[in-house]
């Protein structure tokens, strides 16, 4: 809402200058946006009377003018199309300093003298209009200062209304709350009631009564809309952001800024038969004000004539039956339409007005007989006409009630943290226009008036204590309840240990969208379906991610592209898929690797970061907790058929580590091999309480074996075997070589592996821990084709 | 015998003249050896008088303690030296780099929510995390926000259906608390949240923190100290803080925080608008199953990159999902 200070001060006028004034109505929750000059800085401009008009001998779009000005009569030469003699205009005379440091000075123009300059508005920062010179009203008076006359000295004030003040949509409105805060009355003029000039009324029939409680008609006859409206009502219509149109137009505007009861004005003539409000039929269609065509849904209130719909309620009229020069006789509508009848509508049709910001709003209910009176009187001033008798239709049931609440005095005390005193509120209460209606043994019951649609209940009369006493007035206390003490579980990490052990391995955590690109999620996870956004920000943010690789590889990519080879990311947050009882949101731990294993260094090697600098990050987060994770060999649509494992723990699958497939990696233009993987956090979150187990102060003995076997068997294959049959007293499995090589043959390979064996209460002796080696040793030969290594 | 005083002269010229540790025995052998010559002289007494004896013995011991004492103290010069080569040998050049990785680093909005939750935590407050695709229900209804209300139209949300949406704030995350639980309650919320608006000021994905206590007895001025010791705490500092009025549907009275963010050109305190607060409208508890009359309850929420970027001075918000390791890496 913008309003100029002035006008405001008409109304209620503090001792308070302008930034204290803006201070003061932000601190009662008004806040302030902006605050920005009426006109452009400049001066020695005043009214001018153009006395006579001359062509220029010697240009054909230049005039010779004689003006009058506060010093006499001076010849001026102009060039404005709409200059003529008689008329009043701003006379910039010599001396004067207009906006862009632009001082006037005696200059002769083609030969001609010229003692000053008729301005345009846009030459005083009033408008960006250049369509010649600012008309001044017949009767300014000639030769005084133009800032006093216009009383330029003024700003516009740009209030960001939360949503339940509507009753600040309106001069009224805000003058009442500057009353309020400066505790002084407020100068309100009620409306006078007009006369009817007339007899004929126009038809109303309301078909919809719980969505317009309340329509007033009236028909303003032989009116001239031709004629211009006050520079006094454009400057306040252009100080409060809303642009003259005509008459008509101009005074519903101001009648809506002035008392917050948006009006609209018909032109008889084009209404067949009378006024119907009633809700759209299937498939009508409306050509609105601003041209475009609309189809209207059913939920749609309209306002029709006998014939078809005329306006869309509360939103926006129609072109065809809108007011314009040629029109005699209009109808003026001032109605109350239910809020949750026309909230959403504006917007459903890509619209919002002033009007509809009202009405969803809540206007006053009781306000549209006023507005009406205030209407006709100032069309009447302006454009003439006879006015007819005002209509209404209404249904008392439908209109909102002014409820009774009560407010607890131990309440207010209780809420606020103060007490703040039963004189104070009461005088609080009642200066914001609320009426105590009796006074109880707790407090009072309070009266809400209509026009504060935005109070219901106890608290919303404890916020206006606490506002008008001022929030920073209150009180500061600890909160005092008991501060329990919640049950640990020591099983459960934190997720920041986690982070940290990724972080200190050299991961950078990132944070990426959770809607991704359909196309690379189905490259990456085809077997998923991504839960589609409804109204996208984007096409390429579209679906909901079901792996977190969609956005740290792109995030990869983005890297790759400014010059970063070694990125080592990890991402933690929900994926989104569709599950059986609803969607699956399951937080995941993704991470993707590509570039050099090591900073670049005197020191390091320039080797790429493989598959197994990878898991060992893996095994170290499951070695945190205590618990061993298994990795299977897997296949994984988006992984390399060689390079990917299942990771199982406590026998359970929890996710993948892989190298991206090639023709993936190709796809999303990265560079170089990229290893991922996605854990399910849970996995890496929860583990298990320590307990102790006894330990052995007895040797251990070790034996070393190196096997020969097809490259194609896991060595998972030779542990599991190697713990099946060496004993009980088996203690550790470590392979701690593999190779391949000509001399072990095409398609072998060979791993050395050690065995340790400790027993808890002696000492082991040679005999039985080779009775147990030589049965790995035969077991591996005969399950896995193993042969030993000389 | 008159040769003792020649014998030791040209003994520690041998000592002065061994160049290592190797000919330095040879003299000690030559010398002092088993057949050395100053040795040899002790095995000559026999031929003397014997009341010579002991004072020719004596003066022959003098003469092998002062070539072991030169032996001695040359062994010591020449171990000395030796070691200094050695250890010359041995001097690197420190200046290089050290071996190891590179530490990553946490991204500056977890960095942020770190220090957020641990100074709710050591107030005792709990972390509640919860869905992110929410129900109409959660995400609006139960705060007080009905079909209707204008305050939808400010959230911008992302639908999937006309009941399902991307949560526009992480308030859902309280009542599902609060419905799954009793009173009192301390907790904060965490998280993502999703609003259609993308510019230079929104991103449609950012995070906030919410945070909620219901107690007994708890006032708007017991949520004063809560907000003004956290915003002091977390930008180390004593500066202003204001609360001023404003609309929120689940909060009543309803607030917004401002901080003093340096001076105005005509010094007065230049305002910053960093949190919304307020006290839980009773409306939001009857949704929750919490007795207005029994319990009162304060509720706020913050912006967790806007607070980063205060915080680090970073000037663009859109960087903080751009991902880029040469912004990620100022925040290890």
């Amino acid at each position: 809402m913008k309003f100029s200070e002035q006008w405001l001060r008409d109304w209620v006028n503090p001792s308070i200058d302008s930034q204290a004034l803006v201070e003061q109505i932000t601190m009662a929750g008004l806040e302030v946006d902006d605050v920005l000059p009426v006109a452009g800085d400049f001066s020695g401009v005043v009214v001018g009377r153009v006395v006579s008009v001359e062509p220029h001998p010697d240009a054909d779009k230049l005039r010779v003018c004689q003006v009058e000005g506060s010093n006499g009569t001076v010849p001026v030469v102009c060039g404005a199309p709409n200059v003529r003699e008689g008329m009043r205009a701003p006379f910039a005379e010599v001396g004067a300093q207009l906006p862009g440091d632009f001082k006037v000075k005696k200059a002769k123009l083609r030969g001609q003298p010229s003692e000053g300059m008729l301005c345009a508005a846009s030459e005083l920062g009033l408008s960006d209009d250049h369509d010649g010179l600012l008309e001044l009203a017949s009767d300014a008076p000639v030769g005084a200062d133009l800032r006093r006359y216009l009383q330029l000295d003024d700003v516009t004030i740009d209030v960001d209304l939360t949503p339940n003040r509507s009753d600040c949509l309106s001069l009224r409105g805000l003058a009442r709350e500057v009353g309020v805060l400066n505790r002084i009355p407020v100068d309100v003029d009620e409306p006078r009631t007009v006369p009817a000039a007339h007899s004929e009324v126009v038809d109303v029939r309301v078909e919809a009564a719980s969505d317009c409680a309340r329509y007033l008609g009236r028909v303003i006859r032989n009116v001239d809309l031709t004629a211009e409206t006050p520079l006094w009502m454009t400057e306040r219509l252009r100080r409060s952001g809303i642009r003259a149109i005509d008459p008509a137009v101009d005074v519903t505007n101001y009648v809506m800024l002035e008392l917050g009861q948006p009006l609209h004005a018909f032109d008889r003539a084009e209404i067949s038969g009378g006024i119907v409000v009633r809700l759209a039929q299937p498939e009508e269609k409306l050509v609105l004000l601003d041209g475009q065509e609309v189809t209207l849904t059913q939920d749609t209130l309209v306002i029709a004539d006998h014939d078809k719909p005329i306006a869309i309620a509360g939103v926006m009229g129609g072109e065809h039956s809108g007011v314009n020069d040629n029109t005699r006789d209009l109808i003026l509508e001032a109605a109350w339409f239910n809020p949750i009848t026309i909230s959403g509508k504006a917007r459903e049709y890509g619209l919002h007005t002033d009007a509809s910001h009202r009405f969803e709003r809540g206007v006053d209910p009781k306000l549209t007989r006023q507005a009406m009176e205030r209407a006709t009187q100032l069309l009447m001033d302006i454009v003439g006409g006879e006015p007819g008798e005002i209509v209404e239709v209404k249904s008392d049931a439908d209109l909102p009630d002014e409820p009774i609440v009560e407010l607890r005095e131990a309440r207010v005390s209780a809420v606020l943290g103060m007490d703040i005193g039963r004189t104070e509120i009461e005088e609080i209460l009642t200066r914001l226009g609320l009426h105590i209606d009796k006074l109880t043994r707790d407090g009072w019951k309070v009266h809400v008036p209509s026009f504060r649609p935005d109070i219901a209940i106890e608290e919303d009369l404890i916020e206006e204590i606490g506002r008008i006493y001022g929030y920073n007035n209150l009180p500061v206390t600890e909160p005092s309840g008991s501060l329990g003490l919640r049950p640990g579980n020591e099983a459960r990490r934190p997720l920041s240990s986690v982070r940290s052990l990724l972080v200190n391995r050299g991961y950078q955590e990132a944070i990426t969208y959770s809607f991704v690109d359909p196309d690379t999620q189905a490259l990456l996870d085809p077997d998923h379906t991504g839960i589609e956004l409804a109204n996208p920000i984007s096409s390429d943010m579209a679906v909901m991610r079901t792996s977190l690789w969609s956005g740290l590889l792109k995030t990869v990519a983005y890297n790759q592209n400014r010059q970063q080879n070694r990125v080592r990311l990890f991402e933690t947050g929900l994926r989104f898929l569709k599950g059986d009882k609803g969607i699956d949101q399951v937080p995941m731990l993704a991470g993707a690797v590509t570039g050099p294993r090591d900073p670049e260094s005197w020191v390091n090697g320039r080797q790429m970061v493989d598959f197994f600098d990878v898991k060992g990050d893996l095994e170290a987060l499951f070695d945190l907790l205590g618990v061993s994770a298994s990795f299977e060999t897997g296949s994984h649509p988006a992984l390399h058929p060689g390079q990917t494992a299942a990771i199982h723990r406590d026998g359970e699958f929890v996710g993948w580590l892989g190298a991206l497939h090639p023709n993936v990696q190709k796809k999303l233009d990265l560079n170089g091999t990229v290893f991922v993987f996605e854990l399910f956090l849970n996995s890496v979150l929860s583990g298990y309480v320590p307990h102790f187990k006894e330990f052995s102060k007895f040797p251990e003995v070790r034996r070393d074996l190196a096997i020969v076997l097809d490259d194609g068997v896991p060595y998972a294959d030779v542990e599991r075997i190697a713990r099946e049959r060496a004993g009980d007293q088996l203690n550790a499995v470590r392979v701690f070589d593999v190779f391949t090589g000509e001399s072990i043959g095409e398609g072998r390979k060979s791993l050395a592996v050690s065995l340790v064996w400790q027993h808890p209460e002696r000492t082991l002796n040679d005999e039985e821990v080779q009775d147990c080696f030589n049965d790995v040793i035969e077991s591996l030969k005969a399950e896995l084709g193993a042969t030993l290594r000389s | 015998m008159e040769n003792l005083e020649q014998l030791v002269e040209d003994g520690l010229a041998a000592v002065s003249g061994a160049g290592d540790l190797r000919s330095l025995d040879q003299v000690r052998v030559d010398y002092l050896g088993k057949k050395g010559v100053l040795t040899q002289q002790l095995k000559s007494l026999g031929e003397l008088p014997a009341d010579e004896r002991p004072a020719a013995g004596q003066r022959i011991n003098q003469a092998k303690q002062q070539v072991q004492d030169a032996i001695s103290a040359r062994k010591e010069a020449l171990e000395t030296a030796a070691l200094d080569q050695k250890l010359s040998a041995e001097s690197i050049d420190v200046t290089l780099p050290g071996r190891g990785q590179e530490k990553g680093g946490l991204h500056p909005v977890t960095r942020t929510l770190e220090r957020i939750e641990q100074f709710f935590a050591q107030a005792g407050y709990t972390v509640e995390q919860g869905p992110e695709i929410e129900d109409d229900y959660h995400n609006f209804e139960a705060l007080n926000i009905p079909e209707h209300h204008p305050a939808r139209a400010m959230h911008d949300t992302f639908y999937f259906n006309p009941g399902t949406l991307l949560r526009t704030h992480t308030s859902p995350v309280q009542i599902r608390t609060m419905e799954n639980s009793e009173p009192p309650f301390r907790m904060i919320c965490p998280g993502r949240v999703y609003r259609c608006d993308s510019d230079m000021t929104h991103t449609p994905m950012f995070h906030q923190v919410e945070g909620l206590l219901v107690e007994k007895d708890v006032s708007f001025a017991d949520l004063k100290s809560t907000v003004e010791e956290f915003l002091r705490v977390f930008f180390e500092k004593d500066l202003a803080v204001r609360f001023r009025p404003s609309y929120f549907p689940f909060t009543e009275p309803s607030a917004e925080v401002d901080i003093e963010w340096g001076r105005e050109e005509d010094g007065s305190i230049k305002w910053l608008e960093v949190m919304g607060c307020g006290m839980v409208h009773p409306t939001v508890f009857n949704y929750c199953n919490v007795d207005p009359e029994r319990y009162r309850g304060f509720a706020f929420g913050m912006g967790v990159e806007r607070l980063a970027m205060l915080r680090y001075g970073v000037n663009d918000l859109r960087m903080f999902f751009d991902n880029d390791l040469r912004f990620l890496r100022q925040f290890r």
